[in-house]
Parts: structure tokens; C-alpha cells; sequence
């Protein structure tokens, strides 16, 4: 079943087709969602009413467009700042770990390798629960003590970088460890043969050659965290990121609005992840 | 008696290159035939045809007098050795050389004594049960080959198998897959760029050069008599002139090169005065001396200086340069007359007319 | 080891324990030791497995268990089963430019939000909805249809936000297989379907191992896609535990319906493990 063994002339026809028939599978819904963006009605559904940038740009009830919606801006604005605190310290974390797992010996490092693991085959939603339940228990404990009530212990945007930091830290070890494996130890070596001391070495030679990795572990982050859904729906307070503050809205019964603001999610997120591909490539 | 495998008239093109141009021959059951060539002559083109991998552009291959065109890879009366063996990593030795058996819905009791005569027969008994990745180079080579010869194909396709080993073992396995050829007495079809291989192996050498048949012979035809340039270029090392003849008596020619120097040679062309001609001389057939005397009645006769030395062992070769400048690679004969030879020495160089071969050169 | 050393060694174990420890073993515990108890009155606690009976007995709770687990399970066959033609496709049949387009076609989904993929298919399957009206344009129903808020819709739903997580492993292991080893397949004389049984999904078995973990736990977590499309009765055990936490407030009960869920991913994932004799580390790693 390679190009090089003979196949019916049927047979390829009917393997080409599954094919073409899963990417449309695969493309039909954001489609959908993108199209009906410009349908100039209250409603993303049949029948078309016309074309119309209102959801995008409209300032007036009831079109009132992505760029004049205030909830919805907060909500991106939100996002993005977890979404960059998980980035950036999930990517130090995970950096620290590629470290260990690739220089070190140590009594115990296959058990911790599996528990760095563990935090993929653990369901989003348990995690949420698991952080909001320990979080509580300290803010209680600190109360019935000393009757100090920290609020950041409650619900609210530093349990949501926690919980989401706990397992796309895995994810960033997973993406830098991957690289770090690649590089090649006699080149440090070097380095030192040639006069740096240890840190400068690393700073001078191993990072440089990390970078695309770091670059992709950041960009992956980035849009892990923030389309994340499960873990934050445990762990969310007043302010909301962009995901629940949609999902709010989709439950109440949704406007083309809504495509708007997915349109530039997919446009937004396409164009992270092409620039992160060009940039791989470019390496 | 059909001949075992034969191809009428072969062309493979992808799209507008030709990758096998024309190409014709037959295998005569039990032999040894080896295509030899440089990489990208299309040898695998014509091995993957007969294998039934690719569809020939044009031309027939027969094997057992039947055209096998239509039949499928998995139909066909062929195996095939891979070039990285392609060994299933997920199956057993045992489990490797039954593969094609159980194909045949052959009962379970008949492969395991056929997967145990095959191992026997490679002199590997008792290993069926290993993993592929705990054999070495030269096991899995002769796995690879009883995995075919348990369905007794009536030719065996062999591509380049011993190019991943290492030197010695390269060796060894020249030696071993000869006789495992004589002991299945099947017809076996080897194709390689390594001349040591096919020379020393094969009953019948094709060599091949972009996509054509530059000649099929015997390993002595091929060494003594190249028919074309190309042969003489690549079987084996050789001084190489491009020169005007300057006179052409039958096959007796004499030639000069463009430093001015002037060579008795034997024509293989058809060659006219006033013709470009090429012409190859062996380092081996060149004899060195320390006086002039001692070459004898040879027609070519030189004086000159050694240059270099390139001391290697059985192999080892001098460079000489004569008055006119040319360079010339000489055979050093380890028999110990010229072991005290020297960088600078002036020694006398000469060869016959006959080990001089002569081809038309391009205009 | 020397100082320098043992002090760089401290320095980069110290974030991988805090992470652990504080973000997922402790918590993890402390989950454990909040699903275990009981409360007496305002304050008062005591150990006690009652959550656990209640879940194992109340029917609904039950029957939600098992639900979610065995449809996670079909949810994982059947990605398996579409997604498997596509990645050898993409491995072993396209070519050049196309393998690559292709290839980035599949992870398009990922990089958009499962939030609105899920939107995607309510804006297709619900009853004002753009198949309703196209089997309405095609006269094959003569009012509109309603293909949303059933297990189908939802089962959709779940192959289609886990497929990728398929298809990437799968392309990578069938990459790897050589081309000459499918030939020599089909040189000794196999058919299509042997080389398939005997030949391919052994090679492609890593691949399916880590690709069955992943979605799997991502259906059994999955909380949008069952809410969103699917009915009011298939409840899906992650909805029952943000109803306890949320709505109920009961964090006890909740608590205890976290660590089933967490005991069933672990054991339906370790038993998968066992089954193919492969570790956690090859795995996920």
C-alpha cells in the first residue's frame, strides 16, 4: 500500500476520496463558524441575510461588533495576560527540568520523570478541582490560625496561571527536552577548552542552540493557555478569560458576535503558529 | 532451456529522463549475474522492474520464458534482498523466514521445519527465536537471504546488500554469498558499484552507465577487453591520454598526446589516422626497472623521475613523472627489488602495445 | 559529585519539586483527604467513605460513571479507526509538498479554541442549523431537523476535537516505517491485508498506544463538547462534578467524584500500557 505497489485504479480512487472527505470533516465546522461571522442577522444560522462587517466594526445595538464590545475585550485582554504568565513561567520551569532530566544522574530520577509525566493523563478538570480544593484549604487554615484572608488564594486569575501551569509545564519539558537531547555534548566542551566557564558556556552555546525550542515551547503555551477551557472553568473568578466569557454567551444563545470573535481566534492563532512554522524552518 | 530471466528491450522513463534505455539480456539458470555501475545508472530502476515495484515505460521481462508484466510483486517468481535488508523489526528470525510461508498458507508444522532447515543451511542454527536488532551485520545478511530461498524463487534480486558493512566483513560475505549461491543453485541477480563484488562473485557482469548496457561479459572481459571508454574507465585504475593517431597500421596504432608524447596501442575502434582517440593503460601493466634493459621487447619505453610514493601494501603505486612532463601511475611490485626506491630516483618505465587499449574519443 | 555541581543539581531539582509538590501531589492529596470526609455539623469533620457509597450507589452516579467510561472508549475506537487511513495516507501514500500541507491541515484544529469547534458543529447540526436546512432545500425532510442534543452529535463532537491528538503519533511512527520493508512484504508474497496485520500495525502499535492515552483522556475530561451537544439525559461525569462544586457547592461529594474519575483514567491507561508491554516514559516522553 505504498505509491510503488500496483493498486486498482478503483481502489486509489475510493482511498482518495476517504481522504478528501475526512479534511472537509476536518475544515466544515471552522468554516461554518467563519463564514456566518458576516451574516447580517441576530442569528448564526440559515437563512443568509447579506454580507456585513457589522459584527466586526458595528458601534449600534444590536450589532454592536468585536471592536465596540467591551466584555469581549476585557475577556481577550484577560486572556492574554495568563496566557503570558503561563507562557513565561512554564517555559523557565520546563527549561530547568530539560536541564535535570539531560545532566543529571540521580537516585530517584526515573520516579520523577514519571511524575512530570503524570500531569497529561490527569482529566483538566481534576486538576482544577484538585488545586481550587488545596488553595482553599490553605486560605481556611491561615484564617482559623491567624485570621489573615489572602484573596488570591480564592478563585481568580492566579489560581487559573496555577492550574494551567501545572500541566502545560509538562507539555514545555516535553518540546525542550526533545532539542536538548539533539545537542551535541562535545560542543560545550569546546566551549570550556576554549575558555568560558560552565554558565557561560550554556548562556553562550547551549541556549542558542535551544532557541527555536524555547520559541516553540512559548508560542505553544501561549495558545494551550489560552484556548484552555476545563481546568479554567474550575478555577475562575469574576474576571473571566475569553473561553468561559464565550462559553457564558454560547449558553444564553449565541449572536454572529461570537463568529466574529472566533474568526480572529482562528486568524489570530493561525498566524502564531505559521510564523512559529516559517521560523523553525527558517533555522 | 528458457533462460531464467530475461529482459527484452527494457525502458523505464520518468517523465522526460530516461533512467534505462533499450536494455536487453538473459540469465541462464544456476548463474550469477551481476549489473554493475555507478549510482544513478538506473540499476535499481531495472531491479525494481523485474521485482515488479515499477512499470516498464516500454520492452517485456520474461522469467521462465512467461512475461510476468501483469503479474503483481507479490505474484511474481522473484525475491528480493534489500539494500538495508528489510528485515520485519517486529517479528522473530523464525517468524522473518516463515513470513513468505505462511503467505502460502503453508501448515504451521511444515514452515517451522522449513524455517529450520533454512537456518541450518546459513549455518545460524538455533536463533530463531532472537529479535532482528540482536544479530549482527553479516546474520541478518544471510537471515535476509534464507527468508527468500525457503519460497525457492526462481531468481533471486539482490540490491547492493553488503553496502552497510564494514570493510572485512564485505569481504567475508563476497566469499559466503557465492557459495550460498552455489548451494541453492538458484539464479541469482546482484547489482552493485562495488567492481570487487561483481568481479569477484558473478559469472556474468553487465556494466551500466546512464541507463544503457555498456557491455556484459565475464569478469576477464571486462578487465582485459573493455569494449567502450567507460568499461576501461571504470573496471579497475588506468593512465588515461586523449591524443591525435599518427599512424594506423590494422589495429597497431601509435598516438600523441597533447604534451607530445607518443604511444604504441592496439585500436579497439575502428580508428583512422588524424583521429581523436582515448586511450587507458593499467598501473599493472606497466613494468618498472632500474635500467632499460630489463624492459625487454616492450613498444613503449620511458625514462622519468618518481614523484611520490603511495605505499599501499599489495596495492602500492609510484608516480612518475618523464621528460615531457606527464605523470604516470606505475604498479610497485612488493617482491623486494624496488623496496630501497626513493622520491627522486630516475627509473625507466615500459608496456606493450597490447595493454594499451585505444577508443574513439570525442571530437 | 562536586560542589559546583551538587549546587547547580539543587538549584535546577528545586522548581521540578515545587511544581510537583505544590501543584500536583499535594493538591492531589489533599483532594483525596476532602473526598474522605464527613461533615457533622458547622466545623466538624470526620473520616469517613459515605461519598463513596453514595456514588457507588446511587444509580444516576453510577450509570453516569460507566457511561462516560465506555463512551470515551468508543469515542477512542472510532478516532482510531478514521484517523488511520488518513495518517498513513499522509505518511506512506502522499509525497513532497502535499505530505506537508496535508500534514498542516491536520493540526489546524488545534490551534483553534475546542470552544469553537463546538460552535462550529451547533451552527451545522441544530434544528435551524445548516444540515437541517440543506436535507430541507433537498426535500429529504419536509420540516426541520433536530441532530443536536444526542449521543451521535456528541460523539462527533469528541472524535472531532481528539482527532489530531491521533493522527500526529500515527503519522510519526508510520514515518518511520521503511518503504522497503512494506515491499519485502509484498515480495514474499503478501496481500494488502497481511501486510497490514503483520507488517504495519505492529510497527504503527506505539503510535496507537499513545495516541488511544491521549484521546481517551481527553474524552473522559472532555466537559464542553457533552454539554454543548449533547442531550439533557447523557450526562457526562466531569458535569457531575462542576455541579457539586459549583452549583451544590458540595465539594465533599465532588471531591470523591474527581478521584473516580482520576482512578479510572489511571487504571484504563495503565491496563492499555500493560497490554502492549510499553512504559509511561516511551509513551507520552
Amino acid at each position: 500500500m505504498i505509491p510503488t505497489i500496483p493498486r486498482s485504479r478503483s481502489f486509489r480512487l475510493i482511498y482518495g476520496t476517504y481522504v478528501l472527505l475526512f479534511f472537509l470533516y476536518l475544515v466544515l465546522p471552522l468554516a461554518v463558524v467563519a463564514t456566518f461571522a458576516f451574516n447580517n442577522s441576530q442569528f448564526p444560522s440559515l437563512p443568509w441575510e447579506g454580507f456585513t462587517w457589522n459584527w466586526f466594526f458595528g458601534e449600534e445595538r444590536p450589532q454592536i461588533g468585536v471592536f465596540h464590545e467591551r466584555g469581549i475585550l476585557r475577556a481577550v485582554g484577560t486572556s492574554a495576560f495568563v496566557a503570558l504568565c503561563v507562557a513565561t513561567l512554564s517555559v523557565c520551569v520546563g527549561t530547568t527540568n530539560a536541564f535535570l532530566f539531560n545532566r543529571y544522574e540521580f537516585r530517584g530520577k526515573g520516579l520523577l520523570y514519571v511524575l512530570m509525566l503524570l500531569p497529561l493523563v490527569i482529566p483538566g478538570i481534576v486538576l482544577g478541582i484538585s488545586v481550587l480544593v488545596f488553595s482553599s484549604t490553605l486560605a481556611n487554615g491561615l484564617w482559623d490560625l491567624a485570621q489573615i484572608d489572602l484573596q488570591f488564594l480564592r478563585p481568580g486569575l492566579l489560581l487559573v496561571i496555577l492550574g494551567q501551569f501545572s500541566f502545560i509545564t509538562t507539555i514545555a519539558t516535553l518540546v525542550i527536552s526533545a532539542r536538548l537531547q539533539k545537542f551535541d555534548r562535545t560542543l560545550e566542551e569546546a566551549a570550556l577548552n576554549l575558555g568560558a566557564t560552565q554558565l557561560v558556556a550554556v548562556r553562550t552555546v547551549t541556549l542558542p542552540f535551544l532557541a527555536p525550542a524555547l520559541i516553540g515551547a512559548i508560542v505553544v503555551a501561549f495558545l494551550m493557555s489560552f484556548e484552555n477551557f476545563n481546568t479554567t472553568l474550575m478555577l475562575v473568578g469574576s474576571d473571566a478569560p475569553l473561553t468561559i466569557a464565550m462559553f457564558d454567551r454560547l449558553k444564553e444563545g449565541s449572536t454572529p458576535l461570537l463568529n466574529a470573535v472566533s474568526l480572529l481566534l482562528m486568524l489570530g492563532s493561525s498566524l502564531l503558529a505559521l510564523g512559529l512554522i516559517l521560523f523553525q524552518r527558517g533555522r | 532451456m528458457a533462460p531464467d530471466l530475461e529482459c527484452v528491450d527494457l525502458v523505464k522513463k520518468f517523465g522526460d529522463t530516461t533512467a534505462v534505455d533499450n536494455v536487453s539480456f538473459s540469465v541462464p539458470p544456476g548463474s550469477f549475474f551481476s549489473i554493475l555501475g555507478p549510482s544513478g545508472c538506473g540499476k535499481t530502476t531495472i531491479m525494481r522492474m523485474i521485482a515488479g515495484f515499477l512499470d516498464p515505460t516500454s520492452g517485456d521481462i520474461r522469467i521462465k520464458g512467461n512475461s510476468v508484466l501483469n503479474t503483481p510483486p507479490n505474484k511474481r517468481p522473484v525475491n528480493m534482498v534489500f539494500q538495508h535488508l528489510a528485515l520485519f523489526p517486529m517479528m522473530t528470525i523464525a517468524e522473518n523466514i516463515g513470513y513468505g510461508l505462511r503467505r502460502k498458507k503453508m501448515p504451521q508444522a511444515q514452515i517451522a521445519r522449513k524455517v529450520d532447515e533454512a537456518l541450518d543451511r546459513i549455518g545460524l542454527p538455533g536463533i530463531g527465536r532472537r529479535k532482528v536488532n540482536e544479530l549482527s551485520g553479516g546474520q541478518k545478511q544471510r537471515v535476509a537471504i534464507a527468508r527468500c530461498m525457503v519460497l525457492e524463487p526462481d531468481v533471486l534480486l539482490l540490491d547492493e546488500p553488503l553496502g552497510a558493512l564494514d570493510l572485512k566483513l564485505r569481504e567475508h560475505m563476497k566469499v559466503e554469498l557465492k557459495a550460498l549461491q552455489a548451494a541453492f543453485d538458484t539464479t541469482f541477480v546482484y547489482i552493485t558499484h562495488d567492481q570487487s563484488e561483481a568481479l569477484v562473485m558473478s559469472d556474468q557482469i553487465a556494466v551500466m552507465n546512464a541507463g544503457r548496457f555498456e557491455q556484459v561479459g565475464n569478469g576477464q572481459d571486462l578487465y582485459y577487453r573493455p569494449d567502450t571508454p567507460f568499461v576501461a574507465g571504470f573496471i579497475g585504475d588506468a593512465n588515461r591520454w586523449t591524443g591525435r593517431i599518427e599512424r594506423a597500421e590494422g589495429k597497431a596504432l601509435q598516438l600523441r598526446t597533447s604534451t607530445g608524447l607518443a604511444i604504441r596501442a592496439t585500436a579497439t575502434d575502428a580508428l583512422a589516422e588524424g583521429d581523436i582517440a582515448e586511450l587507458f593503460v593499467r598501473p599493472e601493466a606497466i613494468r618498472l626497472a632500474g635500467n632499460s634493459g630489463d624492459l625487454g621487447d616492450f613498444e613503449n619505453r620511458l625514462q622519468g623521475t618518481v614523484t611520490s610514493i603511495l605505499f599501499n601494501g599489495a596495492a602500492s603505486r609510484v608516480l612518475v613523472q618523464d621528460e615531457a612532463g606527464e605523470t604516470l601511475e606505475v604498479t610497485l611490485p612488493q617482491s623486494g627489488e624496488f623496496s630501497s626506491l626513493q622520491r627522486g630516483d630516475r627509473v625507466h618505465i615500459g608496456w606493450g602495445a597490447a595493454q594499451a587499449s585505444c577508443f574513439k574519443g570525442a571530437a | 559529585m562536586r560542589a559546583q555541581a551538587r549546587i547547580g543539581f539543587i538549584l535546577l531539582l528545586m522548581p521540578l519539586i515545587l511544581w510537583l509538590g505544590l501543584l500536583i501531589i499535594i493538591p492531589h492529596i489533599d483532594m483525596f483527604l476532602i473526598s474522605i470526609r464527613e461533615r457533622i455539623s458547622f466545623g466538624v469533620y470526620e473520616t469517613s467513605l459515605t461519598h463513596y457509597q453514595k456514588a457507588l450507589t446511587e444509580p444516576l452516579y453510577l450509570r453516569t460513571f460507566w457511561r462516560t467510561a465506555v463512551m470515551s472508549v468508543l469515542a477512542t475506537v472510532i478516532t482510531l479507526l478514521i484517523a488511520f487511513p488518513v495518517a498513513y495516507y499522509i505518511a506512506k501514500m502522499a509525497r513532497g509538498r502535499l505530505q506537508q500541507v496535508l500534514f498542516l491541515l491536520c493540526l489546524i484544529p488545534f490551534y483553534v479554541s475546542e470552544l469553537v469547534r463546538t460552535f462550529g458543529w451547533m451552527i451545522l447540526l441544530r434544528e435551524t442549523g445548516i444540515i437541517s436546512h440543506l436535507l430541507q432545500w433537498a426535500g429529504l425532510a419536509d420540516q426541520p431537523v433536530e441532530m443536536l442534543y444526542n449521543d451521535a452529535a456528541m460523539m462527533v463532537g469528541l472524535v472531532y476535537t481528539s482527532m489530531l491528538f491521533m493522527v500526529v503519533p500515527l503519522v510519526t511512527t508510520l514515518e518511520s516505517l521503511d518503504d522497503s520493508v512494506v515491499e519485502a512484504g509484498y515480495d514474499l508474497g503478501g496481500t494488502g491485508l497481511s501486510v497490514l496485520r503483520e507488517i504495519i500495525i505492529p510497527h504503527a502499535m506505539p503510535g496507537i498506544v499513545s495516541g488511544c492515552i491521549v484521546v481517551f483522556m481527553l474524552s473522559l475530561g472532555n466537559y464542553l463538547t457533552p454539554t454543548m451537544l449533547g442531550g439533557k439525559d447523557s450526562l457526562w461525569f466531569t458535569e457531575m462534578i462542576y455541579n457539586q462544586f459549583i452549583v451544590r457547592s458540595n465539594w465533599e461529594l465532588g471531591a470523591a467524584f474527581g478521584f473516580m474519575l482520576l482512578v479510572l483514567s489511571s487504571v484504563i491507561v495503565w491496563g492499555m500500557l500493560r497490554l502492549t508491554g510499553r512504559t509511561l516514559q516511551e509513551t507520552l516522553g
